[in-house]
């Protein structure tokens, strides 16, 4: 709505025939104090659950992350020591992630946007793609076991957990790339293509430099899914605590290891320090998405 | 010169039909690895069988099927009013500025992982569901694990679904109907309930159906929080199991037999999810308007 719309409509009640003959009108302006009422009531609850969540979580955990926490590693399933190995498992799984995912997803977005000329095989691609993005993670983490633990033989590993994740944050990093290709002035690849330039070099020195804030924007979304995601790396990463020395080797993420706590009841202080943890990670990287793409539509 | 340009459109073009190999290998594995389970007991007595005991190799997975379902209706009742109340909030009542705030709020509660939902339910929401059932019936011996905890949870997390497109539509809404309705007498009331939402029902629909399938296909918060009993429940108090619970739960130590059974699960659960989706896109696409 218009905000002068909005203004007019607040000062003045409208004549109505009701409110012409005067007695049904404090009945209906009771009506609408009640909507907008719970209207109130439903927003302020939503926002007090999201402070509930995130305050508990916090004040609960924060203490127990100390240095010890963070470079010890764990003993006794976790029960003991620190989460340096699952640590070490999370950055391993989720940078091999995005590292794979961020040059296929952005070619994805260009072709899309830049070589499509519309027409039947670019719709079917759009469909998978959207179809990808609704896919549940415990799908991914099936078919990443029948597929890269068991078929290609890489054994509950690293490279099988990333490549699973490499599938998942995909359709993100398509998404915003292409949101962000958008934005570039159809100009600007008009003036390279007019002084010689081909496609692919306009695309390359132009395009994609012009938009550099999107595609991060996209591979932070993409870090944050990977790293909050726990049901496709509980059936392809295997859940060691060890430190991983290779691609083959099993590992643990952070949010996996909070599964396994809470679920085993292994440790209170343990359980609480990782949840706050992720939600430490989350904010962060909320805060840094918004901060770019607050920076790109200045 | 040339040949390379077309070398490299070629390349983007794989890089872009990424998406389509891996739906179609992801369709391919499930399917392959599930379908002999569903062979073996036949479809009917495999969706409608009331006995999910995979040590006596007894695979009904209805319980299953109703868990999924009564959390996920659970989660839409509370859901859907909270959901649509937070869209008027933030297009109807909201200055620009405050909605930039509300807005971020919600995106926050999108970004959190659902492990840390399940924690927190297993931490706040359970022990109170106890409490409360224990007042109730004493001698039941809930433990709160329970299908509520799986509603609250998934409702809390399949908002930000529901608000966003609803917003998204409503917003969409052209300003004259609203101008139309006001010069007719109509209040704000009346106009949002009888005009704006009406204009926007099918984003809201969507938005509504998107919520549905990540309720479906939620993991780890309902494994944390439902109990898994495989059971069709009896009521919001007593505890259920979902598909999705089953398949992370038991992947770990089933056997070849029983892993099969897992992923024809799997196999429900993805058909659900495409249908629930491509329903979704469908009344989108025919009403006009972004999809998701």
């Amino acid at each position: 709505m218009t905000e002068s719309v909005k203004k007019r409509q607040s000062g003045i009640r409208p004549v109505t025939e009701t409110s012409l003959k005067g007695r049904k009108a404090p009945r209906k302006e009771a009506h609408e104090k009640a909507f907008f009422g719970m209207i109130w009531a439903v927003a302020g609850l939503t926002l007090a659950v999201l402070f509930l969540i995130l305050g508990f979580i916090l004040v609960k955990g924060v203490p127990h992350i100390t240095w010890t926490f963070l470079s010890k590693e764990p003993e006794a399933l976790g029960a003991e020591g620190g989460i340096f190995s699952v640590i070490v498992g999370t950055l391993a799984v989720t940078v091999l992630a995005v590292l794979i995912s961020t040059p296929i997803g952005v070619a994805g977005a260009v072709y899309f946007s830049e070589y499509s000329k519309g027409g039947r095989i670019i719709k079917i691609i759009r469909f998978f793609t959207e179809v990808l993005a609704g896919i549940p993670s415990i799908i991914f983490g099936l078919f990443g076991f029948a597929f890269f633990v068991v078929y290609m033989q890489m054994g509950w590993s690293v490279i099988a957990g990333a490549l699973t994740l490499t599938l998942m944050i995909l359709p993100t990093i398509v998404r915003t790339t292409e949101e962000a290709l958008k934005t570039v002035p159809m100009s600007y690849r008009e003036g390279s293509l007019s002084l010689g330039a081909t496609k692919w070099y306009t695309i390359k020195k132009v395009v994609l430099p012009c938009c550099k804030g999107g595609i991060l924007t996209g591979v932070i979304l993409g870090v944050g899914r990977a790293i909050g995601e726990t049901a496709a790396l509980m059936l392809t990463i295997g859940g060691s605590l060890n430190i991983p020395t290779s691609l083959f080797s099993s590992t643990r993420t952070i949010a996996l290891h909070l599964y396994m706590l809470a679920s085993e009841g292994i440790s209170d202080d343990k359980t609480y320090a990782c949840a706050a943890l992720l939600i430490m990670i989350v904010l962060l990287i909320n805060t840094a998405a918004n901060r770019i793409g607050r920076n790109i539509s200045k | 010169m040339y040949t390379r340009e077309k070398v490299i459109e070629k390349l983007i073009f794989i890089c872009a039909a990424v998406s389509v190999a891996a739906v179609a290998l992801i369709t391919i594995f499930i399917f392959a690895q599930g379908m002999p389970a569903i062979q073996r007991t036949g479809l009917l007595k495999f969706i409608f069988g009331t006995d999910w005991s995979p040590t006596n190799g007894s695979y009904g997975i209805l319980p299953l099927i109703a868990g999924s379902m009564a959390v996920t209706i659970g989660a839409l009742i509370i859901g859907i009013p909270t959901g649509l109340g937070c869209a008027v909030f933030l297009s109807e009542v909201l200055d620009k500025k405050q909605a930039g705030f509300f807005r971020s709020a919600i995106e926050l509660l999108a970004g959190i992982p659902s492990v840390v939902y399940g924690f927190f339910g297993l931490a706040v929401i359970v022990p109170m569901i106890r409490a409360v059932a224990n007042v109730f019936s004493p001698d039941a011996g809930a433990t709160g694990l329970s299908v509520l905890a799986g509603a609250i949870i998934l409702a809390i997390m399949i908002l930000p679904t529901i608000v966003s497109i609803s917003v998204n539509s409503i917003d969409a809404v052209p300003v004259t109907y609203r101008e139309a309705s006001y010069a007719l007498g109509a209040d704000r009331r009346e106009t949002i309930t009888k005009v704006v939402l009406p204009a926007a029902r099918s984003g809201i629909f969507s938005s509504i159906v998107l919520g549905m399938g990540r309720a479906i296909g939620e993991t780890m918060a309902v494994l944390l929080i439902t109990g898994n009993v495989a059971v069709v429940p009896h009521g919001i108090f007593s505890p259920a199991a979902t598909m999705t619970g089953t398949i992370a739960m038991e992947m770990s130590y089933a056997t070849a037999e029983h892993q099969q059974a897992l992923f024809a699960i799997g196999i429900v659960l993805f058909v659900i999810i495409v249908i629930l989706n491509g329903a979704a896109q469908a009344v989108m696409k025919k009403f006009g308007g972004e999809a998701a």
